[in-house]
Order: C-alpha cells, then sequence, then structure tokens
C-alpha cells in the first residue's frame, strides 16, 4: 500500500514522497517500512516500540487513534496511510524544527 | 453557525468605508452587516513574519477594523523573499512599526495595536483576552501551545497555519466544538529528533498561501459564514500542488480541552517542549548562537572562535577543517573545506580515518549543526575535536567581510 512520507522524513526515504510497502494491518505495514527504511524508525517509535506521540498516522482520511482496530486494523492495498508531523514553522528561516535541534545544557 | 463577534451594536460604515468595501458589499454573503462586522472585529495575529505578513494584509484589506501585532523582532534583509508586510525601506526596524507603516498605507481606517513583545506565559492571557479571533503564525513549538492553551482557556478561535518547506497544515483550534492543537499533537518533538537547520530553509510563497488560508479562516468566523476548519486539518503540498483535509476529533484525553483537564492554567512552554528559553531581548538565533559561543567547553566539545581558526590555518598548524553543511549551501559560501552533511557522518566516518589524531574543527553554518556532528565523532574515538562558534557567519562577520551571509 501507499505511504506518504511527510517532507522532514524524506531525508530517511532517499527523498522520497510516496512509498510502497506490503501489509496486512496498520501495524505490519509500519514495521515493515522500518525495516526497509530502517533510519525512520526512532522518529515514528520510541525505544519501546511505541508510535510516537507526535507523530499521526491517518489510514486514508481517518486517524488510526480513532479506529476500533486502531494500529491493527486490517488494509487493502488500494489504502492509503498518511504520517503527519507536528510542524512549527511560520515565521523564521530558522523553522521551530530547527531552534529544537540546539543543545540543551549551555 | 454562530459568529465569532459578540452580539453588539455594530459601527457605522461612512461613505468613504462604502466605497472602499463596495465588492463585499455586492456580495451577499457579506452585504452591509457583514462589513459592519469585520468592522467590529478584532484579530490578534501572533508574529509578523512569513505567515502574519499576507494574513494581516488581507485582513487590513478586507476591512477588519482591529488588528493587534504580536512581535518582538525587528526586520531582516533575509525576511523580504516572504514577508510582504515589510519592505526594503523598513530593515532595521522593529517589525511590528514596519508592518504598521503597511498596513496603514494599505487601509487607513484600521486600528493597529502594537505588542512588541515575546508572548510568554505571562502575558499572553492579558494580550489575548481583548481579541476575537487569534491567528497563530509563529515558528516554535512553545508558542505554539502556548497560543493553543490560551485560546481554549480563553474560549477563542485558533486560525491555525504552519509551514515546513514545501508543505503547510491549517486548522481551526480552540473552539467548544472542536478539538484544540493538543488534540492533534499530545506533546511536541523531543529536541533530539528534529532535522537540521540546513533543512529549515522555506519557499517564500508558502508561508503566503498557507497565511492566505488563515485569513480566509478568520474572515469567515467572523462571518459566520461556510465551514471553518474546525475538525479538519488542511494539508498543502505546494510541489505536487494538492490540497487534502483530514479530519481531526476531540480528544476525550486532552488535558486542555477534554472534559477533564489537567492544564488549568498556562504552564511553562519552554521546559514542557524541553529546550532552554530563548533571549528575552533578541531574535531567536541570536539566542541561540550566543549558547555555544559563550561557553568554551559544551558536552565536551572545546569552542574555538573564528579568531583563533584563522591564526591557526594562517601559522599552518596541522588543522582539518570539515564542513557538515548540505551540499547545496556550499556553493553559496564556503572555507574550502572538504563536506560531510551532518545527517551522514556515522555512515561516512571511515572516510575520516586517517584524521582520527588529528586536531579536527568542524563548521556549518551558525554552530549548532557542527556541533552535533563533533559529538558524533567525540563518541567515534576522535581525540581532537573542536566546534567552529558561530560558523561560517561568524568567519563573514569578523574575518571575511567580502563573504555573503546567509
Amino acid at each position: 500500500m501507499k505511504i506518504h512520507i511527510p517532507t522532514p522524513l524524506r531525508t530517511y526515504t532517499g527523498g522520497l514522497e510516496t512509498v510502497s510497502i506490503p501489509g496486512a494491518t496498520v501495524d505490519g505495514v509500519f514495521q515493515q517500512l522500518t525495516v526497509t527504511y530502517p533510519e525512520l524508525k526512532p522518529h515514528l517509535f520510541t525505544p519501546e516500540g511505541k508510535l510516537r506521540s507526535f507523530v499521526n498516522v491517518y489510514l486514508n482520511d481517518d486517524d488510526i487513534r480513532y479506529l476500533e482496530g486502531k494500529q491493527d486494523t486490517a488494509v487493502k492495498d488500494s489504502d492509503e496511510l498518511t504520517i503527519i508531523p507536528s510542524i512549527a514553522g511560520g515565521n523564521e528561516f530558522v523553522t521551530g524544527l530547527a531552534l529544537l535541534a540546539i543543545p540543551i545544557k549551555s | 453557525m454562530s459568529t465569532a463577534i459578540e452580539e453588539i451594536v455594530l459601527p457605522k460604515l461612512s461613505n468613504e468605508e462604502i466605497a472602499r468595501y463596495s465588492r463585499h458589499l455586492i456580495l451577499p454573503e457579506v452585504g452591509m452587516e457583514g462589513q459592519q462586522r469585520l468592522k467590529a472585529a478584532k484579530v490578534l495575529c501572533v508574529g509578523t513574519g512569513g505567515l502574519g505578513a499576507p494574513l494581516a494584509m488581507y485582513l487590513a484589506a478586507a476591512g477588519v477594523g482591529t488588528i493587534g501585532l504580536v512581535d518582538f523582532d525587528t526586520v531582516d534583509a533575509s525576511n523580504l523573499q516572504r514577508q510582504i508586510i515589510h519592505s526594503t525601506a523598513t530593515v532595521g526596524k522593529l517589525k511590528v512599526d514596519s508592518a504598521e507603516i503597511m498596513l496603514k498605507g494599505l487601509n487607513p481606517f484600521l486600528n493597529v495595536v502594537k505588542h512588541n513583545t515575546m508572548l510568554t506565559s505571562a502575558n499572553a492571557m492579558e494580550i489575548l483576552k481583548d481579541y476575537d479571533v487569534i491567528a497563530d503564525g509563529t515558528d516554535n513549538f512553545q508558542t505554539r501551545y502556548l497560543v493553543n492553551d490560551a485560546c481554549v482557556l480563553l474560549n477563542k478561535p485558533n486560525a491555525y497555519g504552519s509551514i515546513f518547506r514545501f508543505e503547510g497544515q491549517a486548522s481551526v483550534f480552540g473552539t467548544k466544538e472542536g478539538p484544540c492543537y493538543r488534540c492533534l499533537y499530545p506533546e511536541p518533538p523531543p529536541p533530539g529528533l528534529v532535522p537540521s537547520c540546513a533543512e529549515g530553509g522555506v519557499l517564500g510563497i508558502l508561508p503566503g498561501l498557507v497565511g492566505v488560508i488563515q485569513a480566509t479562516e478568520t474572515i469567515k468566523l467572523i462571518l459566520g459564514i461556510g465551514e471553518p476548519l474546525i475538525g479538519r486539518l488542511l494539508l498543502v503540498d505546494a510541489l505536487g500542488m494538492g490540497f487534502r483535509t483530514l479530519k481531526l476529533r476531540k480528544n476525550p484525553e486532552c488535558p486542555v480541552c477534554g472534559p477533564n483537564p489537567t492544564v488549568t492554567e498556562l504552564i511553562d512552554y519552554d521546559q514542557f517542549c524541553g529546550i532552554a528559553p530563548p533571549s528575552q531581548v533578541g531574535p531567536l538565533e541570536v539566542a541561540r548562537d550566543k549558547a555555544v559561543a559563550d561557553h568554551p567547553v559544551v558536552d565536551g566539545i572545546p569552542q574555538i572562535t573564528v579568531e583563533e581558526l584563522k591564526r591557526k590555518l594562517d601559522a599552518k598548524q596541522d588543522v582539518f577543517v570539515l564542513d557538515v553543511r548540505e551540499p547545496h549551501e556550499y556553493p553559496i559560501a564556503n572555507l574550502g573545506a572538504p563536506l560531510i552533511p551532518v545527517g551522514s557522518i556515522e555512515s561516512r566516518i571511515g572516510e575520516l580515518a586517517a584524521q582520527k589524531n588529528r586536531e579536527i574543527v568542524v563548521h556549518c553554518r551558525s554552530g549548532a549543526r557542527s556541533q552535533k556532528a563533533a559529538l558524533v565523532l567525540k563518541q567515534a574515538g576522535f581525540t581532537n575535536v573542536s566546534n567552529l562558534a558561530g560558523g561560517i557567519l561568524a568567519w563573514a562577520d569578523k574575518i571575511d567581510p567580502s563573504m555573503p551571509k546567509y
């Protein structure tokens, strides 16, 4: 199935905007995604394997958090998954994302 | 739907105003009453940057009676590629003053309220309380959460817009019936997991596109027409030129807008987002560079000044300079150093094997990415790695004034 990769994460998919990944459930597709593109993994999952809370995943137009089966929802090949990360930009060249790259300790 | 304006005695329009707004007045969805509602409306634009610029200008043109502007920054030449509310003549001026000049030039009937300050937990409630609609066009997560929480607590709609490179998001948060920003993003990304500043560029017209969407939503909220983006997230992809909307739901466990809120007053948003508070007096970039430059050793990495590096190079000392910016930045300005982008350091570390015990000075644009890269090298066993404080920008400032800054 098709997965839409947002701009901030395309660095880890070789610049690809959409990738095609097989799988029977949302979780299965996601596991396969991070096998194919291992650098994505820390950006999507916590070390404990939980989907990060600032990453939203949509199956077609619906947030998987509100689907009955959540991430175990069955998917068809014609479905599309979209990853929606939080972005904070708007004002300056240095976006919120970039600002957060500052070392915390000073 | 109900409008964002309380039922008050609407202000009359003068003959000059009637002439100015005639294309609105002959539109049945606006008409005389709608135009009077716009005149009565008070909208706060948080930020007068890429999003705030087109937003405030269209609101001013449309006849919104009072526009508040929150910004503590000054106009820089690099803003003008997208912040069309400012101009070459106002470079160096306070953004709120510069914006006022443009807005009043466009519409002299407008009342501009300037808040030349950084929005904080201490002042946000006081500033926001007098407005009907808040339009959030800021650039950092702390202010995003601050504006969201203040809007929910004050029951004010928030016309939200955000951009990153070629994509944008827009929604309307903070209404009673709809979700808030925290329903969508309960927590901000941790500081370690975000792209570097090389990826922070923005296509100049994109904030124009998204800012105008925010203005459209604001006007709809004031007039009470159409279907505002309440409970929907609009995704804008400027490269593919596609627009999609996704359904947003109110999170029943939302700590701010849920039935059992745990956040009932504004909190410390710098702490919430896990970052050091920015400077109260200057642009965030200054605060950031200073944080590294002021400390000779940060996380075990010595911070070398551009003057020191120049002296070492002039004295022909054995120093290996490494540039960790992205390839597209190199032609803009460079020190002639070999280039390995910060994101590739780990995978390409073999190329540096011969330098393991040499003195290495890592540099980037302003010193943040090179600090990260230096830490990676140190962890990989490199014995003598320092970070060029202030990066190539400091080099252009202090060593080679002919070098362009970007």
